[in-house]
């Protein structure tokens, strides 16, 4: 068979199967994004709070994330999981052993780990948002709320952005890591691939191709982005 | 409620595998600076020739995951006769061997452009005045280049060691007994998830603490004319200018 062959779309090629793990993993890292980003903004806030214990909370979070091997992490939410699963199956008088979708305990895994990435972009956007403006809202009245809808959040997200740029390629490498539970992403197609053709070097440059494409065009649309958002600022004197 | 004999059985055998970690981190940490000294230099260097080999280096290892390439290299080199013959079998046809050059080049692409960060850092103003008092371009890189350079890319060196450390666990998938293998191992055996990851987790994060006093102590010893004077050490006196008659 040769390489065209094996890469086709139709039964005999590999490239339908490619192309729905390559879905996949875009799926995964997208949900993983979206949990770090939730869990990620509480994090931040906890670092800046002004009471000691929930400081010490968010910088535990942070080392315990940051200073633990994806894959560690990642075995404790598949094996653990299992296991709380079946205790309450047990609970409610089921029987067996109960398997937890691999795609909900990879999203968790991944978006732990992002969040713990995602809290310091965060931390330093607010650090970043110019006190007087802040100042300024309280001085003409501004509610608490329409403070962080109309003044930080905005700020927040524009000085975020590049930060969540190199988040966002951290996870969507990070999520080849599911494979080992099994998810059929980019990862493990290409694991699939190469072990039933025998042709172990050619789908390995095949996968890494993919998530080549994946990385440089979710940098060149993160770049946009980045433009959109700071097309309205004043251009740093210094680049100029 | 806690079983202390099985947490101790846990991390002796946990323990027992960590040489193996460390060895991993330290030869792919050292042949990885190594590496990434080579690519930097072709990556600022002037002629395109050498300079987009390194641009395409760097992309290729820091766009893909590091797991693709140690499969890459561990189950894919291995199908060529022709790598089998050659001397480059004696280090790939080990686990080990493989997950310490790939561990080496992934790293080095990430380091290469912690270096050259630090290298745009150093002021042009310096290397003028080096040029200026006549250093040969050998001199001007060790003594004014490269110790600001160090010093600038010292920070963002120590997250990159302790990326490292957490990567070593993927030499685990290619049937090296690190850490992580073992501690794989004992869940699935055991099907006791949360005391074997303490267990785990623990030896990890202690070595990654390690890694930054280690990198912190030697910024702090590279950077005494940054601090300020402690106090009560007398200053030498400044000799006085004598008046000139």
């Amino acid at each position: 068979m040769n390489l065209l062959q094996m890469l086709s779309f139709g039964d005999t090629g590999w490239g339908m199967a490619l192309l729905k793990a390559a879905a996949m993993t875009l799926l995964l890292t997208l949900a993983a994004l979206l949990i770090g980003a939730l869990v990620g903004s509480l994090v931040a806030t906890a670092k800046l709070s002004r009471r000691r214990g929930v400081r010490y909370l968010g910088d535990a979070y942070s080392i315990l994330f940051r200073g633990i091997p994806e894959l560690l992490v990642i075995y404790l939410f598949y094996f653990g999981g299992a296991s709380v699963v079946s205790a309450i199956n047990h609970w409610f008088g089921g029987q067996g052993y109960v398997d937890v979708p691999p795609f909900l305990v990879g999203a968790i895994a991944v978006g732990l780990i992002s969040a713990s990435y995602q809290a310091e972009v965060y931390r330093g956007a607010f650090i970043a948002v110019a006190k007087g403006e802040l100042e300024a809202a309280l001085a003409i009245g501004m509610s608490r709320g329409m403070r962080i809808r109309r003044v930080l959040i905005p700020q927040i997200w524009r000085y975020a952005l590049p930060g969540l740029g190199n988040v966002w390629q951290m996870s969507l490498k990070d999520s080849a890591l599911i494979s080992v539970i099994g998810l059929v992403e980019l990862m493990r197609a290409s694991q699939v691939a190469a072990g039933s053709t025998r042709q172990y070097f050619t789908f390995y440059i095949v996968g890494g191709v993919c998530y080549l494409i994946l990385t440089g065009l979710s940098g060149r649309l993160f770049n946009l982005a980045e433009s959109r958002v700071q097309r309205t600022q004043r251009r740093n004197p210094a680049q100029s | 409620m806690i079983d202390f004999a099985f947490l101790a059985d846990t991390m002796l055998k946990l323990l027992g595998a960590l040489p193996t970690t460390l060895t991993l981190f330290f030869s792919s940490l050292v042949l990885g600076l190594l590496l990434s000294l080579g690519v930097v230099a072709m990556r600022v260097s002037r002629w395109w020739f050498l300079s987009m080999p390194a641009r395409f280096y760097i992309m290729l290892f820091r766009g893909t995951p590091l797991l693709i390439q140690m499969f890459l290299i561990y189950y894919g080199l291995g199908q060529f006769p022709a790598i089998r013959d050659s001397f480059l079998w004696v280090v790939l046809k080990s686990p080990y061997g493989c997950a310490v050059v790939s561990l080496a080049m992934c790293t080095a692409g990430y380091t290469a452009e912690i270096i050259r960060g630090g290298l745009q850092s150093v002021p042009h103003g310096q290397i003028e005045a080096g040029q200026a008092v006549g250093m040969n371009p050998w001199t001007l890189l060790w003594r004014v280049i490269a110790p600001v350079t160090l010093r600038q890319a010292l920070p963002a060196y120590s997250t990159e060691a302790i990326l490292l450390v957490k990567s070593t666990a993927l030499a685990s998938l290619v049937t090296v007994w690190d850490v992580t293998g073992v501690a794989q191992q004992i869940i699935q055996r055991t099907y006791r998830t949360m005391e074997v990851f303490i267990c785990a987790a623990l030896i990890y994060l202690v070595l990654n603490f390690l890694v930054v006093r280690a990198v912190a102590w030697i910024e702090h010893r590279l950077s005494p004319h940054l601090r300020e004077r402690p106090q009560g050490v007398p200053t030498k006196p400044v000799p006085e200018a004598t008046p000139h008659s």
